[in-house]
């Protein structure tokens, strides 16, 4: 089974040094992509590849670059922004990324800085990732300093400059246009799309925002092919994915894996199974804004089409597992805090909608709540759903409550009626 | 920490350095997060007096540069403790125990999330996914992250500069 993203980390030890990531045939991609291969080869390549984005949304690369425009005169500026703003709960894929294998994501920046004429790149970190930004920071000077980065790369004629732009923590900022706004010193507010990033994005300029995992596989696909790629997915979204498993299982943690790999080779073989005493009653598949799965969809392959088909999304691919002797309602008031407290308060259904979510299922778990709770939260999942906010937040946040009223029903009617939450005796 | 009582302003070296972080950007406001961590990394804050030369500096108004400084989990408009202790209360850790280390804290510190202790040494903030679920129960104490936490390991971690030695 081919591990190409996480081929060079060593868990527990530092990232290979650029001399030791050479050796292991890095930067060969860079020096095919820039000596033998147009921009537009690239895209095309990446395209055939069907490489999907990997920050949750699963947008084709291929075509988010396609529509950078070419050959504008007079020439103007592009902008290309690795989204390394890691804070959907339950996901550690990126930082697992960005630590293990910092020289990876410099050369796939080089790569796509190339493909869609970017001279200048920003990487997007979250603040919280202090060993990240440093580990980056080394691999940015070593590149630097073996011409990896500034002018006329290998000869090619290309320059690229590479910033580490560290955030201040607001998950807002993973959704590309909250980032943009970010980056441009104003309040991360997402914007009104179109215009898309890639006609008017950073400063106004043509923009790319990629996720840190999706440009990772940019270097194995130039060097392996778009077929090579395909190949290694189980079904029809190929490549590797970074699967994650946390919970209550026996042993939490991320794997490489071919995309498709069933949510019960992940739980049970890579994972171990429940710890002793615990046993699966769901699971949120790909982050806190996804839908809960129960254990009879655990066949499921754990790809984009798939998941969406039970009504779930795929997202990041990390799966966070509910057991027995942890209460539903509370996990889901849990998650609806995060969700309240990170709206970033431009409209009014999430700003107002989402705090009202979370003091009804506060009330609910502490044993307050009254029947037709039940009904306002329900006219919720409508009220914050797609369509009526500006942008996707308040619709994620309702995933996990409007399935988790669907499989917990039974659940939030005992608080009510017993006033108090039976899983709280223990 | 010397100025952060009193109404001094940025040092020239603050000051050449804040120029340095805004040349990675078409306009200097966007420089503003780096830099306001930056003013905060030196005086473990960012005071009133600092906001407005700090706004100044990158051409912003003061209520521009406010607006973005509080909409930021990691920038703070208070005075805080020697160390920061930052408990992840997201999903994972919530299901891990985090309550019961928040709990743990609470008591062992004598103040609640949000406080500093009267001594100065400790600021207890909840913060959101540190991406380091499959060690849940997580924090960052300061710019160090430490999983697998339980009551021992916070215990030995944070330590009461008041307690006897044994």
């Amino acid at each position: 089974m081919e591990t190409p993203l996480t081929q060079n980390i060593r868990p527990g030890q530092p990232p290979l040094g650029i001399e030791d990531y050479m050796k292991a045939g890095g930067y060969r991609a860079a020096h095919k992509a820039l000596t033998t291969m147009s921009p537009a080869d690239i895209i095309n390549l990446i395209s055939q590849s069907k490489l999907r984005g990997r920050g949750g949304a699963g947008f084709p690369t291929g075509a988010k670059w396609s529509l950078i425009p070419t050959a504008e005169l007079p020439p103007t500026t592009h902008y290309l922004i690795a989204n390394a703003d890691e804070m959907e709960p339950g996901t550690f894929k990126d930082r697992f990324l960005l630590e293990g294998d910092p020289h990876q994501l410099i050369e796939a920046i080089i790569i796509t800085a190339y493909a869609i004429q970017a001279h200048i790149s920003y990487i997007f970190l979250r603040g919280e990732y202090h060993m990240a930004q440093r580990r980056l920071q080394q691999a940015i000077m070593e590149a630097a300093a073996k011409s990896y980065l500034g002018t006329d790369i290998l000869h090619s004629g290309f320059n690229l400059s590479i910033h580490v732009h560290t955030s201040g923590g607001r998950y807002i900022c993973g959704e590309e246009t909250a980032l943009l706004s970010a980056l441009e010193g104003k309040r991360a507010v997402p914007r009104a799309k179109p215009p898309f990033p890639q006609i008017s994005g950073l400063w106004g300029k043509p923009t790319i925002v990629n996720n840190v995992e999706t440009l990772s596989n940019i270097p194995h696909i130039i060097n392996n092919g778009a077929n090579w790629f395909s190949n290694l997915g189980l079904g029809e979204d190929g490549g590797t994915k970074l699967y994650g498993a946390s919970g209550h299982v026996r042993r939490p943690g991320i794997w490489e894996l071919p995309m498709g790999t069933s949510l019960r080779d992940i739980i049970e073989i890579h994972a171990g199974g429940m710890k002793d005493g615990y046993e699966l009653r769901a699971v949120l598949p790909g982050g806190a804004s996804t839908s809960f799965l129960t254990p009879e969809h655990l066949d499921v392959a754990m790809n984009y089409a798939s998941v969406e088909k039970l009504g779930s999304r795929l997202g990041t691919g990390a799966v966070i597992a509910l057991d027995q002797k942890t209460c539903p309602v509370g996990m889901i008031r849990n998650l609806e805090h995060f969700f309240a407290q990170e709206s970033c308060g431009w409209c009014t259904p999430c700003r107002d909608g989402l705090p009202w979510v979370e003091h009804l299922l506060t009330s609910i778990e502490s044993g307050e709540g009254e029947e037709e709770d039940l009904e306002i939260l329900q006219q919720h999942l409508g009220l914050l759903g797609m369509g009526r906010t500006f942008c996707a937040h308040a619709p994620g946040a309702m995933a996990p409550l409007a399935s988790g009223l669907k499989y917990f029903r039974a659940d939030f009617e005992r608080h009510i009626h017993e006033k108090h939450c039976p899983w709280s005796e223990k | 920490m010397s100025t952060a009582e009193s109404n001094s302003g940025l040092t020239p070296t603050e000051h050449a350095h804040i120029e340095m972080l805004s040349r990675h950007y078409e306009n200097k406001r966007s420089a503003c997060v780096e830099v306001l961590k930056y003013v905060q990394t030196r005086y473990k804050f960012v005071a009133d007096h600092h906001l407005s030369e700090i706004a100044n500096l990158l051409a912003m108004s003061r209520t521009e540069l406010e607006s973005v400084a509080t909409y930021y989990n990691l920038i703070f408009r208070q005075q805080v403790g020697a160390h920061v202790i930052l408990l992840c209360d997201s999903v994972s850790c919530w299901i891990m125990g985090r309550d019961k280390l928040c709990a743990h804290l609470r008591q062992h510190l004598g103040i609640e999330p949000g406080e500093t202790t009267p001594d100065g040494a400790y600021t207890l903030l909840p913060i959101v996914c540190l991406g380091h679920c499959d060690h849940a129960p997580a924090m960052l104490l300061d710019d160090e992250l430490h999983g697998d936490l339980d009551i021992k390991r916070l215990d030995e971690l944070l330590p009461l500069p008041t307690e006897p030695r044994l």
